[in-house]
């Protein structure tokens, strides 16, 4: 008799859809998944209700892929629907693994963010100035959306979470990786992130060009400038999250010419992928000049070029860095 | 008096081990007079302070935060390290500004080893500010805003 099939499940919450086709990103492999587990839920692919999950019995899914932050109510509920009826729960991409791009919205509250999509937003036409309400009188009765909330969670901020795979989306070798773990019944201790410990700068085919002292007195985005493909992105002024991010990517967006923006996460080191980010930032701000003739204004002239430091340095890990959001007013 | 003067703030200070700690070890034995107010934690050198300690210390309900060092240019028994601390903390406030917490609720101060005079002021200066702007917006109860 052979060995019975695996369970998968594939979901998606607050999310852009990248992960779905990331997982399709293993191209042939993905035969070998169909030959291992079965598909029991995938409503990107699948014509399945949340009903459905709901009839199964607990534990009944072998391993879930959760990717997508928590944002709405009906985000929680299926995370903890999956929860319920998953053995592994896995928090797939960084929108799940560290709250992601929509996690950025923490800077605003839900008023701000309605306000700015559905108000104030150039290209939208809204002269009724209607924003969604999770209740609404039509004339056919009440009509009852999810709830929005005020504040973007990461995953384990939910639930409870087996394994994390970084990335956004995650890089193919590292799902690759994942699966044949599980299917191999070789999983590490719970909690553990799938990925390589070392940071992307281990990885990226620059690091050699790094000169021993980095100075930076100028920094530029990336639209200002044209860098030098060869060097390193930090001695040319450009801001790159490459010493403060996991790897296991492989420096692909290097390896396309375009500074690394931490979607990795943070390295297990220093858990604040931020504050990392600060303290090395901080460290290769320089004029060139010996330390002795900086006067604090030269230091404050330096730091003022960073344009938005809380986008760029928690650019996907926002909801679980250490103050997760900007302060709510009461 | 206001809510606001009422209340005694709670400042957590990380004090480099050669000049600033040794300041107010001065103050002690000096016996300058300065508020409680302050939790002191020494390190060996400000350079030392990663942004995530304060980071840390604002989540957990700190009122404000001291770091004190050697003076610039050239006091760091390290050579640089003060010059880190510097730069980083400057980082740092621009971000805490836009997490929507007072910068001034992060003090950066270079307080050598004869200062114990200096050191008192510091925190005599900083409980005043900190009373001023009032208790740290998360301290509800050691829970961050959710």
């Amino acid at each position: 008799m052979t060995k019975e099939k695996l369970k998968f499940a594939f979901y998606w919450a607050a999310s852009c859809g990248g992960c779905e086709i990331a997982v399709l990103d293993i191209n042939e492999k993905i035969l070998d998944v169909v030959q291992m587990a079965d598909i029991v839920f995938w409503p990107v692919a699948m014509d399945i209700k949340y009903k459905d999950v709901e009839n199964m019995p607990d534990k009944y899914i072998d391993v879930c892929f959760f990717n997508g932050a928590i944002r709405t109510e009906e985000n929680e509920e299926m995370a903890k629907l999956l929860r319920q009826k998953s053995k592994i729960l896995i928090a797939y991409g960084a929108c799940s693994h560290l709250g992601g791009i929509p996690g950025l919205a923490n800077v605003a509250n839900r008023e701000e963010v309605f306000e700015k999509a559905y108000l104030k937003n150039v290209s939208t036409v809204n002269p009724d100035g209607v924003t969604p309400k999770t209740r609404a009188k039509v004339k056919e009765g009440e009509l009852e959306i999810p709830e929005f909330y005020d504040t973007v969670k990461a995953l384990d901020q939910t639930v409870d979470v087996d394994y994390y795979v970084p990335g956004c989306p995650p890089q193919v070798e590292l799902t690759i990786n994942a699966i044949e773990t599980i299917a191999k019944g070789e999983l590490p201790p719970k909690g553990s992130v799938l990925a390589p410990l070392k940071s992307v700068c281990d990885e990226c085919p620059l690091n050699p060009t790094k000169t021993d002292k980095i100075q930076i007195s100028e920094i530029h985005r990336i639209y200002e400038i044209i860098p030098d493909p060869s060097k390193c992105f930090l001695p040319q002024g450009v801001i790159c999250m490459g010493p403060a991010t996991r790897g296991g990517c492989n420096a692909r967006c290097i390896n396309a010419d375009m500074p690394c923006t931490g979607c990795g996460g943070p390295c297990p080191n220093s858990p604040e992928q931020g504050a990392a980010m600060i303290g090395a930032l901080a460290s290769l701000l320089g004029l060139g000049e010996e330390k002795e003739k900086y006067t604090e204004a030269d230091i404050e002239k330096l730091v003022a070029q960073i344009k938005d430091p809380l986008g760029t340095f928690y650019m996907y890990s926002l909801p679980s860095s250490v103050l997760r959001r900007r302060v709510m007013k009461k | 008096m206001s809510e606001k003067e009422d209340f005694e703030p709670k400042i957590i200070g990380f004090l480099c081990n050669w000049c600033a700690y040794a300041g107010a070890d001065l103050a002690g034995v000096s016996r300058i007079q300065y508020p409680p107010n302050i939790r002191i934690i020494r390190v060996m050198c400000s350079g030392r302070i990663d942004p995530a300690f304060i980071l840390e210390a604002l989540k957990d309900g700190a009122d404000g935060v001291l770091v004190a060092g050697c003076h610039l240019p050239s006091d760091c028994h390290y050579i640089s390290g003060n010059f880190k601390a510097l730069r980083r903390i400057k980082l740092l406030k621009k971000v805490l500004e836009q997490f929507g917490i007072e910068p001034e609720r992060v003090r950066l101060e270079w307080v050598s080893a004869s200062e114990g005079d200096k050191f008192a002021s510091v925190v005599k200066n900083m409980v005043g500010e900190i009373k001023k702007l009032g208790p740290n917006p998360l301290k509800n109860g050691g829970k961050v805003n959710e």
